[in-house]
């Protein structure tokens, strides 16, 4: 009996995932209206926009041609949907490329980039936090507490730039100011430009995550629980890392999937500031050259992750969550109806 | 009958127990130099902002604090002058987009249960562009104004403020004296200005701080990118963006403009946060 119905709560967290992905559809649907929205639909003429003081009728009329603006607007939103669907951003108003191609290899930079500071900035914010907790009140508290206030007030581009001065330019000359990679190539294969960007966003998302985990850890370290297993006489360390770690990491994953998704945004200024090659400096490039399909194409992207980053976070919560994963999986028929005949709650 | 809480009165003791903690003292120390700073710098500059007085570059000297800047204008009157447009546009930006996350949280929180989702629906869509690029997407389709990046960033504030009011207020819609006044047939505004409103203060007010760094962070961060201020106006913005490049020769040029714009924000961040332990006991929930 217990088997049949631990496949039947399987089932009802699997329908959980599938609607939370379909929920999403909507969202993303959403996005693409407002991103079209801001940009194109706007009552000024982006074609008079993007030309300025170099129109003429015929620049003009080749420009409202492109972006098909001479169509209704319900229409053009269509047509730039559908392409969008399939990845097809149109070409850009400068060069004519495709804004796929030129996109195709900033946006694996900018994923190295995030992925590295992710790697790196996730795992060190649980060590501190959880150390933190563990030593509250105590010296190594007191001065995390202190930079991570610190830290978090400051802007990503001040932090960006004082790293430039500390570590490349002024005070040593260790790493790179420029991200410089030779076109066609990645940016791990140049693993000295990642340094100071990754630095930069490290020192941006660590603050954030190390003290919710920090408060998170207390709130669990004071429970009955935890009292429990040391009176069991468990050693301190089994205690922290095998009963209280896991209990407090549930609540951190909606933060530090927000913290994921900032860097997406974070990753656009500090990008600049180093010239890194990923979708950050295109984006402020195209914002300047008034270029709409790239900023249209890179905003919907970055959204869009976002959106993504929160489902895989309220499934995260979920799965580490064991009171959660139950309830969750009740919420079909079917495994209430075996409760309820196992007599159990 | 607890019907009102005195707000004024709760409010002073709330910020004398702040300023009794070391780091709010700091913090409002370090803020209003800063605010004096950009308020009263440009009485005491030596120069014009967009003067040209010595070489491009040049090193510190007796007339020149902190030398020239990358064009060769004084460094030292620059920054006294540089304050005003970034600490000015910040502000305004942030009571904007609160008083609009406050309107609308308040709103959605006292409205019928399917209104209140819907609203918070079309919210939750707004969260997913991070606030520099939302700001970057209306400045490409709208060009460069400052005003428009004002209204923007605050704009951007609002979905995030709406939240957390709209969470707060709903656990005070939920409490006996607002079912009361509902009972005795109290008028929606009446209840959103007299009950709900004196009862989210607090987490109003932490908002406040907290949007207020992200403001100045990024109205200098547009600016910074060359998309705010323009040439030759000073603004602390501007200023690194302008000098980056000779930055080992004058990093005066630079340094001053980040430490200033540093300093005001962990100012701003001590306070928020001491009052944040005060009033509501606990640590924000993280970037967004």
């Amino acid at each position: 009996m217990k088997k049949i119905r631990d496949f039947f709560n399987q089932g009802g967290l699997v329908i959980f995932v599938f609607g939370r992905i379909l929920a999403g559809i909507p969202i993303v649907i959403a996005l693409s209206l407002l991103v079209f929205l801001a940009t194109q639909a706007l009552p000024g003429d982006a074609a008079v926009a993007y030309l300025a003081n170099t129109a003429t009728p015929e620049r003009l009329e080749a420009i409202r041609q492109q972006l098909h603006l001479n169509d209704p607007i319900w229409l053009q939103y269509f047509n730039w949907a559908k392409d969008a669907l399939r990845f097809d951003f149109g070409t850009t108003l400068t060069g004519e490329t495709e804004v796929t191609t030129i996109l195709a290899d900033r946006i694996k930079n900018t994923l190295i980039l995030m992925g590295a500071s992710g790697i790196i900035a996730i795992p060190l914010s649980i060590v501190i936090g959880v150390y933190a907790a563990v030593r509250r009140g105590k010296l190594f508290d007191n001065v995390t507490s202190l930079f991570t206030l610190i830290l978090a007030a400051l802007p990503e581009f001040v932090v960006a730039i004082f790293t430039v001065f500390l570590l490349a330019t002024n005070v040593f000359q260790i790493f790179p100011a420029v991200a410089f990679v030779d076109p066609g190539t990645l940016a791990w294969a140049h693993p000295n430009v990642l340094v100071l960007p990754a630095l930069t966003l490290i020192l941006a998302v660590t603050p954030y995550v190390s003290r919710i985990m920090r408060g998170s850890m207390i709130e669990v370290m004071e429970s009955e629980y935890i009292q429990m297993a040391r009176l069991k006489g468990l050693s301190e360390r089994t205690v922290i890392v095998r009963h209280a770690l896991p209990n407090a990491i549930a609540p951190t994953i909606q933060v530090i999937a927000l913290q994921l998704a900032w860097l997406a945004g974070g990753v656009v200024v500090v990008e600049a500031v180093f010239a890194y090659p990923g979708i950050g400096t295109v984006m402020i490039d195209s914002v300047k050259g008034r270029d709409l399909p790239i900023v249209q194409a890179i905003t919907l992207m970055i959204a869009t992750l976002y959106v993504v980053l929160n489902i895989l976070a309220d499934i995260g919560t979920i799965l580490s969550t064991p009171r959660l994963r139950t309830k969750y999986a009740r919420k079909n028929d079917t495994s209430d109806v075996f409760a309820a005949m196992d007599g159990d709650e | 009958m607890t019907k009102k809480m005195k707000p004024k009165s709760q409010l002073r003791v709330l910020f004398g127990l702040t300023f009794k903690q070391r780091y709010a003292k700091i913090g409002a120390a370090l803020v209003g130099v800063v605010i004096a700073v950009a308020a009263f710098g440009p009485l005491f500059a030596p120069h014009t902002f967009d003067e040209f007085i010595d070489a491009p570059n040049a090193g510190r000297s007796d007339q020149l604090l902190l030398g020239a800047d990358y064009l060769g204008r004084d460094v030292w009157t620059r920054f006294l002058c540089g304050g005003r447009s970034i600490i000015g546009l910040s502000f305004t930006s942030t009571i904007l987009g609160v008083g609009l996350g406050l309107f609308i949280g308040l709103f959605a929180a006292s409205a019928k249960p399917r209104t209140d989702s819907l609203i918070m629906r079309i919210n939750d869509i707004l969260l997913a562009f991070p606030q520099i690029v939302f700001v970057l997407l209306v400045v490409s389709g709208f060009g460069t104004s400052i005003l428009l990046i004002a209204v923007t960033v605050g704009f951007t504030h609002a979905p995030r403020t709406a939240r957390i009011i709209r969470a707060a207020a709903a656990e005070v819609m939920e409490r006996d004296f607002i079912k009361a006044a509902i009972a005795v047939g109290e008028k929606r505004h009446r209840i959103i200005i007299s009950e709900l409103l004196p009862n989210v203060t607090s987490p109003l007010l932490v908002e406040f701080g907290l949007r207020m760094t992200y403001s100045i962070g990024l109205v200098a961060a547009v600016s910074f990118l060359g998309l705010g201020l323009q040439p030759p106006a000073a603004d602390w913005g501007l200023m690194i963006n302008e000098n980056r490049g000779s930055m080992t020769v004058q990093p005066w040029a630079v340094l001053t403009p980040i430490f200033a714009i540093a300093v005001f924000t962990i100012g701003i961040n001590f306070i928020t946060d001491s009052f944040a332990k005060v009033a509501i006991g606990i640590d924000r929930k993280g970037k967004e």
